[in-house]
């Protein structure tokens, strides 16, 4: 066998090679921003060790569907019309209320809310990297995703697209710790903006006066300052406040309302102002 | 055919590992496997795996994980470097040995991964972050033997 200093430089300016192109590299790449664009193609070239990272889980769940007992088909869907029914007595009333608002609008001079267009995703891979919390959704530039753009789940805000592939695009949690979103507490509307802590359980509320209104069980919304989220999704509830008068601030955590440990199906959300328009590939998009 | 393509199967393999989802629960305790296949080819065959095809895995992981390229490279480019290094010597330890080393090696990755992260953005570092350490170790003697297992098979050198 030949050793490895036979040929080709030796190990040790391979490893000072190594080195000086990776920091110039996660120098261009995190503070110049450099490979934006190249991100694209990037993450497009890795996408085939995604779909295969994805397939033994969707092979399980696709032989769990298939071995679901008749009884428990129509247990669900009993529930599911139950809950059908709820819903559409709730939207009956939203539609009078909606209506009635616009008009208030209207009488007030206010632009009416346009409505926004959504298209449901499904969660590809979830990222490891315990520092960062982010996620990969099987939607990409072919369906009209952009930049920025924000997602939901069922209960609330989950978090917004950072970077987009071809079919791909990655998602950044809301409770990550480069994250912060602008939101208010519902019940008397003062602003407040929350950052993420790196738990996926707790964000952390910056900048609190001690004489704050504000109290453990607020539901917090999305303001729609910052022109990224739209106003008025659910997005955290307080669990706890800390006036300790030594501190300049209040110390205020909350647990986002969205199940960012469980998250299987997301809502992406177009507003009427959005850069791009949705594409819907196939009928199962809509 | 198979046989010129087993490393980069293997380490195909690893990246699927490396991404697969899992419950959050089990997570924090996945095992480095990308590190763990590139360590045992780099102390197999010093000649052609080490620090060059470290540093390109390290930039595949990063754009997989998404962070900012050149991170992960870094780290396993340092742990790569160790190895390849000390490799005849390393090859004449015991399997348990081994894994010792390979548990340093396994700290000292996510250390450095921890560190750049830091310099980056303001990341706190919880004691969760090292469970892989433990995990790799315990992996260690198994993966080995798979992989020796492979490359004599392949007759691979």
């Amino acid at each position: 066998m030949n050793t490895i200093f036979t040929r080709g430089p030796s190990l040790q300016s391979r490893l000072a090679l190594a080195l000086i192109i990776s920091v110039l590299l996660i120098f261009i790449d995190h503070k110049l921003n450099g490979f934006a664009a190249a991100k694209v193609y990037l993450n497009s070239l890795v996408s085939p060790i995604q779909y295969l990272a994805t397939l033994p889980s969707q092979l399980l769940s696709a032989s769990a569907s298939r071995f679901t007992s008749h009884q428990k088909l129509l247990e669900e869907n009993n529930q599911l019309n139950l809950q059908a029914t709820r819903m559409s007595e709730k939207l009956q009333r939203f539609d009078l209320l909606k209506a009635e608002n616009d008009r208030l609008r209207i009488l007030l001079g206010t632009p009416v809310r346009p409505d926004s267009e959504k298209m449901i995703a499904e969660l590809m891979a979830v990222d490891n990297n315990p520092f960062s919390h982010q996620i990969v959704v099987d939607k990409g530039a072919i369906h009209g995703v952009y930049q920025g753009q924000s997602v939901l789940d069922d209960n609330g805000i989950v978090g917004q697209i950072m970077e987009v592939g071809t079919t791909t695009s990655r998602l950044l949690l809301v409770a990550d710790v480069t994250h912060a979103i602008p939101l208010r507490i519902a019940r008397n509307n003062v602003q407040l903006v929350a950052s993420g802590t790196g738990q996926l359980d707790e964000l952390y509320l910056q900048h609190v006066p001690h004489s704050a209104d504000i109290q453990v069980g607020d539901l917090l919304i999305s303001s729609g300052l910052g022109n990224v989220f739209p106003e008025g999704y659910p997005t955290a509830k307080i669990t706890s406040i800390v006036r300790d008068e030594t501190r300049p601030f209040a110390q205020v955590r909350a647990k986002p309302v969205a199940q960012l440990d469980r998250i299987k199906y997301l809502l992406l959300l177009w507003p009427a102002d959005a850069p791009q328009r949705p594409i819907f590939v196939s009928a199962q998009d809509v | 055919m198979f046989k010129s393509y087993a490393i980069a199967l293997s380490i195909i393999a690893a990246l699927v590992l490396q991404i697969m989802p899992m419950p959050h629960l089990a997570d924090q305790f996945r095992p480095d496997w990308v590190l763990l296949v590139l360590c045992y080819w780099t102390l197999a065959l010093p000649n052609r795996v080490n620090v060059g095809i470290g540093f390109l895995v390290g930039l595949v992981m990063d754009i997989l994980l998404g962070t900012s390229l050149g991170i992960h490279s870094v780290a396993i480019c340092l742990c790569l470097f160790v190895l390849a290094a000390n490799y005849q010597r390393l090859r004449n330890y015991s399997v348990w040995q081994q894994s010792v080393v390979i548990g340093i090696l396994a700290a000292l990755y996510h250390v450095v991964v921890f560190w750049i992260q830091h310099l980056l953005t303001d990341v706190f570092f919880l004691f969760t972050y090292l469970w892989p350490v433990l995990t790799s170790m315990l992996i260690w003697p198994w993966l080995f033997l798979l992989l020796r297992k492979v490359r004599r098979q392949l007759r691979i050198s």
